[in-house]
């Protein structure tokens, strides 16, 4: 019952009798009959030694004797017990390291939480290793060779000491003029200490042009290669790149009243400073800015009126004519050291008895005088010639209300003043005149009892007039009525009208095509045209002022870059890149036109005209 | 007698009118040039009785005040050809009859 099924049921006799085993050290299922080949005798052997062990079962244990070998060394590497010198030794030398790394442990243990320790190592970037290698130039040699012995040093000796005394005698013989020579010389070195000052000057000079020129590289780079990009997008439209600001500390509370660009330098250009507010009267202020140097004036000459109109010679661009605000005019040379006018006006050389609103250089005379005419509120148009170091006045015209009148009684006749004008520059007597009332007379130089012509230009005073530079029939004016128009002066009404919303202060002809103009305006805009393109609207309309109030008063165009300077009430100066849109040449028509250059331009200026006269003579 | 007696006078004239620094040939600027020479008065009369000593202190002062590679050669006659760095030569008399001459390169 109890055992298992196929157990044999055994009787009392079987169970009992004695069953004899002997236990062997043989593995009874170890092969008796291995054989191995044999290297050294090159025949299969039987192996007669068999290997006779069994493994049963392993279990590795867990536990290690107190005293053991073994248990001390794990006890070591654990840091429980503290070793002794004969432990590390018998830790063998595989356990070195450990058993020192033990040793800097005990000093600061460190227990790392086994379970969430874990070691990481990684490898920053080597940066990239560069070998340069230099040769300077070996310092420069020279061979010297000599023969130094008794003799010749006695005669080195020998003519040195004659040299001196034949010195001695020199010196005797010059002592009596020596007290003569002594102040001479203190003259001398007064001289060169100068010499040398303006020498640094002029260094300092170039210095501050090149510092400047860094600082502000990104304008010359602009100035000289950057084109509006967009503008090929834009169908007529173009814009206007800011470049350099024109500013001196001691004008800064002064208008700019005048700008004029040098013909032969043409970086160069003059600027007038003074006030046009006569409540505000007070000192001003000539400067001269060169492009090349935006910090700083060439030149400055502080005037004690403001000045009020400015003019540089065509040919002689050294030559400065001036008109200010007392009613003086002056001239003044860049070559001329000091702050002071070559020539002035006195009351008893006939100057103007109220503001100079615009001088202008004229051709040399008959005697090869420089002269200039000035126009003044006292209703005199004044021809100022040169004569040695005098200015010789001569009237040319009195304005009046109902016509000109020169030197003779001035019964009914209503004096006016003029605020602008403008010489032909083909016909040499001819000349426009604006008035305060807003007319405009053509005059002559030497018909001065009448007007030619007159315009009713504007309703308030007429700010600029101006030929135009390429077709000889055009001029253009403008005035604080909001207006700019264009004339053909043969007739009397205008060939074009534009309203611009603010009182316009100043309107210039561009240099390279007769048909575009700019104007600025009170409100701080700068206005371009281009009648070949848009008849009715300007094509570039641009706020160049940094603050809101800022009144725009004068704009001149380079003669030669694409560049204009505006003027502002702040006294500062503001010089813009004309985009590629705003100089468009007349038409792409290669060989024909840009040879003949003026004359394309008069033929442009001419059809725009006749578009306009012909249904008016027509209608006539 | 007497011509001997003027002979001593003479060598005594000598001695003394030919006692001061003379500079035979140099290339250095005028401060270096000024401070050399004062230089080899210095040891020329320090060392009056031994040249190498006088050498020695030049050639030692010269390669703290300008740079390293300094040679002097003092002597009452002898004959040279050297190579030097370009304004770095003087040769010079003094004392009537010593030759000294400093010159660097390196």
């Amino acid at each position: 019952g109890n055992g298992p099924e196929d157990q044999p049921e055994l009787t009392e006799d079987e169970l009992n009798e004695e069953i004899t085993r002997i236990l062997t050290a043989n593995n009874p299922h170890a092969p008796q009959n291995i054989a191995r080949y044999s290297f050294k005798e090159r025949s299969y052997k039987p192996i007669s030694v068999v290997d006779q062990m069994a493994v049963l079962f392993v279990l590795e244990s867990s536990l290690l004797h107190e005293d053991s070998d073994e248990a001390r060394r794990l006890r070591v590497k654990q840091g429980l017990l503290k070793e002794d010198g004969g432990d590390v030794e018998e830790a063998g030398e595989e356990d070195r390291p450990d058993s020192s790394a033990s040793k800097a442990d005990k000093k600061e243990p460190k227990l790392t939480n086994q379970f969430n320790f874990s070691e990481r190592a990684s490898q920053t970037l080597n940066n990239p290793q560069m070998e340069r290698i230099c040769q300077t130039e070996p310092p420069p040699r020279n061979n010297f060779s000599a023969t130094a012995n008794q003799w010749e040093i006695y005669d080195a000796y020998f003519q040195e000491l004659q040299k001196q005394e034949k010195n001695k005698e020199k010196q005797k013989g010059t002592q009596a003029k020596k007290d003569n020579d002594k102040s001479k010389k203190k003259v001398v070195l007064t001289e060169t200490q100068t010499d040398d000052l303006s020498k640094v000057s002029d260094a300092s000079k170039i210095f501050e042009r090149m510092v400047n020129q860094n600082t502000l590289d990104d304008i010359a780079q602009d100035f000289k290669y950057f084109e509006d990009a967009s503008d090929e997008f834009r169908d007529q439209e173009g814009t206007l790149l800011p470049l350099w600001k024109f500013q001196f500390d001691k004008s800064r509370r002064l208008t700019v009243t005048a700008l004029c660009w040098n013909n032969k330098y043409q970086d160069l250009f003059a600027v007038g400073m003074g006030s046009y507010d006569f409540r505000r009267q007070g000192q001003g202020m000539l400067l001269f800015y060169s492009m090349k140097n935006s910090a700083y004036p060439e030149y400055i000459y502080p005037t004690t009126s403001g000045v009020q109109c400015l003019d540089i010679h065509q040919q002689h661009s050294h030559l400065v004519a001036v008109g200010f605000y007392d009613g003086c005019v002056a001239v003044y040379s860049l070559k001329q050291e000091g702050q002071e006018p070559v020539y002035k006006s006195t009351a008893k050389t006939g100057k103007h008895t109220d503001p100079v609103w615009q001088v202008c250089w004229q051709n040399d005379d008959m005697d090869n005088n420089h002269n200039f005419y000035s126009v003044s509120s006292d209703s005199r148009v004044v021809c100022w010639t040169l004569v040695k170091n005098e200015l010789i006045f001569t009237d040319t015209i009195r304005l009046s209300v109902n016509g000109a009148l020169s030197n003779g009684p001035e019964g009914g006749h209503l004096p006016t003043g003029g605020t602008s004008f403008d010489f032909h520059n083909q016909i040499d007597y001819l000349f426009l005149v604006g008035t305060e009332k807003g007319k405009i007379h053509k005059c002559s130089k030497t018909y001065s009892s009448r007007f030619l012509e007159t315009y009713d230009a504007h309703t308030m005073a007429v700010d600029a007039v101006k030929w135009n530079p390429f077709h000889p029939k055009v001029f253009i004016s403008c005035s604080f009525d909001w207006t700019v128009k264009i004339w053909d002066h043969t007739i009397n009404t205008p060939m074009f009208t534009f309203d611009l919303n603010a009182a316009v202060g100043d309107v210039a002809w561009s240099p390279y095509s007769s048909t575009v103009f700019a104007a600025v305006t009170t409100d701080g805009k700068v206005h371009v045209f281009d009648l070949s393109i848009n008849k009715y609207e300007a094509i570039c309309q641009q706020s160049v002022v940094a603050k809101k109030k800022t009144k725009l008063t004068h704009i001149e165009f380079n003669p030669i870059y694409p560049i204009i300077i505006v003027g502002d009430d702040r006294g500062c100066v503001t010089s813009l890149k004309l985009s590629p849109n705003l100089r468009k040449k007349p038409k792409s028509k290669k060989g024909q036109e840009l040879p003949k250059g003026p004359e394309a331009e008069v033929a442009k200026m001419e059809k725009l005209l006749s578009l306009l006269r012909e249904p008016e003579q027509s209608a006539v | 007698m007497a011509g001997t007696g003027e002979g001593k006078k003479e060598e005594a004239d000598y001695k003394r009118l030919h006692s001061f620094p003379l500079i035979r040939h140099t290339d250095m600027p005028e401060e270096m040039r000024v401070e050399t020479m004062e230089l080899c008065v210095t040891a020329c009369e320090k060392f009056a009785t031994n040249n190498e000593s006088a050498a020695k202190m030049i050639k030692e002062s010269m390669d703290k005040k300008f740079g390293s590679s300094w040679h002097v050669v003092i002597g009452e006659g002898f004959g040279f050809e050297v190579t030097h760095e370009v304004k770095n030569l003087l040769y010079m008399f003094f004392g009537g009859s010593l030759a000294v001459c400093v010159w660097k390169c390196s």
